[in-house]
């Protein structure tokens, strides 16, 4: 008995298709086993991506996601066995799906939770120790660097991404009419989303990829006029997506955080 | 921006987030990773290779195991056989 892989695939994902050749079973029925096989893998796909994507499957309701669901993992079937990496074109994939092009801030939620679900999945780091914090002069603290937790993720959208999913997952507040910067980070187990003071991704961007907290204040200020320092540091301190205070002498640990 | 308001914002962001770290480590009951005290299939997820994940261990008190208990109780945990258990994964009770 052998099966061609490419053959087993297209029927697996199309139903239109008959039974692969040479698929035979120990008592007859292929067909019938295979049709059942065939819906596993769709509906198992399917309860994948609603666990991935609650805040999209609220914003669309149930029956449009399942059936939106069953497009994506036809179009974009799974390229590793790491379940939880499945979803991760839905934000391409909602991009140009036609029949969401009236919810233009869909893809932007949807990289949103792809981002959380990187930070639940990330690497655990401890934060900086209160010791540290207390013990460090202001002015040694601005020429550290501040080394980004595995865990942090950036978001920078031209939609109100934090309180939309705010509103929709936590059932608090009504998203605003402007554009948000969001900070995923976690201390323990749980990611957690923060919003971000405006300019507050390029902020952690220059911090992540090396530099001072001086000089990166002073990029970020110089591009935003309104660039709060205080708080977008205190948010980074105590959010867990600082993980460690370095002198400037090294030059290790650098990271890319992404703002768009 | 000059020194002195950065000097002040540091200032500033560090008391906030010592004032929001003490508070929140209250408020999460602070759990920690405890190796060594869950019974066979009761343990939680560990992460990275070659470790076990949920319900995985298959024997008790599994050296490589760990479960959530709050913080500060794990290392005073007094199990049976005079083992106690750890911050850290352990070499003993191995699966074989």
């Amino acid at each position: 008995m052998s099966v061609c892989h490419s053959e087993f695939i297209d029927a697996l994902l199309d139903p239109q298709k008959p039974v692969p050749n040479g698929l035979a079973s120990r008592n007859g029925g292929t067909a019938k086993r295979f049709a059942v096989y065939r819906n596993k893998f769709a509906v198992s796909l399917t309860e994948a991506l609603e666990a991935q994507f609650p805040v999209i499957r609220k914003l669309v309701g149930d029956e449009f996601f399942k059936a939106m669901a069953g497009v994506y993992l036809r179009r974009h079937p799974p390229e590793s066995p790491i379940l939880s990496k499945f979803g991760n074109r839905m934000p391409e994939f909602l991009s140009d799906f036609e029949p969401v092009e009236h919810l233009p801030y869909l893809p932007d939620v949807a990289r949103l939770e792809t981002l959380i679900r990187e930070s639940f999945y990330s690497k655990d780091s401890s934060s900086i120790s209160n010791e540290t914090l207390r013990s460090l002069r202001p002015a040694d603290f601005l020429e550290s660097r501040i080394i980004i937790a595995p865990s942090a993720r950036t978001i920078q959208s031209r939609f109100p991404i934090f309180g939309i999913w705010r509103a929709n997952a936590r059932g608090e507040g009504n998203p605003t009419n402007r554009p948000e910067e969001a900070l995923v980070a976690r201390r323990q187990f749980d990611p957690e989303l923060y919003l971000l003071p405006d300019g507050g991704c390029e902020f952690m961007r220059l911090l992540a990829s090396g530099h001072r907290v001086s000089e990166a204040a002073d990029l970020a200020a110089a591009r935003r006029p309104d660039f709060k320092l205080d708080q977008i540091l205190a948010l980074v301190l105590s959010s867990g997506a600082a993980t460690e205070l370095e002198p400037i002498k090294h030059n290790s640990g650098e990271r890319t955080l992404k703002c768009g | 921006m000059n020194d002195q308001i950065k000097s002040i914002a540091v200032a500033s962001a560090v008391a906030a987030a010592l004032a929001v770290g003490s508070s929140a480590a209250l408020a999460s009951g602070a759990n920690e990773k405890c190796y060594g005290v869950s019974l066979a299939g009761e343990n939680d997820c560990e992460a990275g290779p070659g470790t076990t994940c949920a319900s995985t261990s298959t024997v008790d008190y599994q050296g490589n195991a760990w479960s959530l208990v709050p913080a500060g109780t794990c290392e005073s945990m007094e199990l049976p056989g005079g083992r106690m258990g750890s911050l850290t994964a352990l070499d003993r009770d191995l699966p074989s």
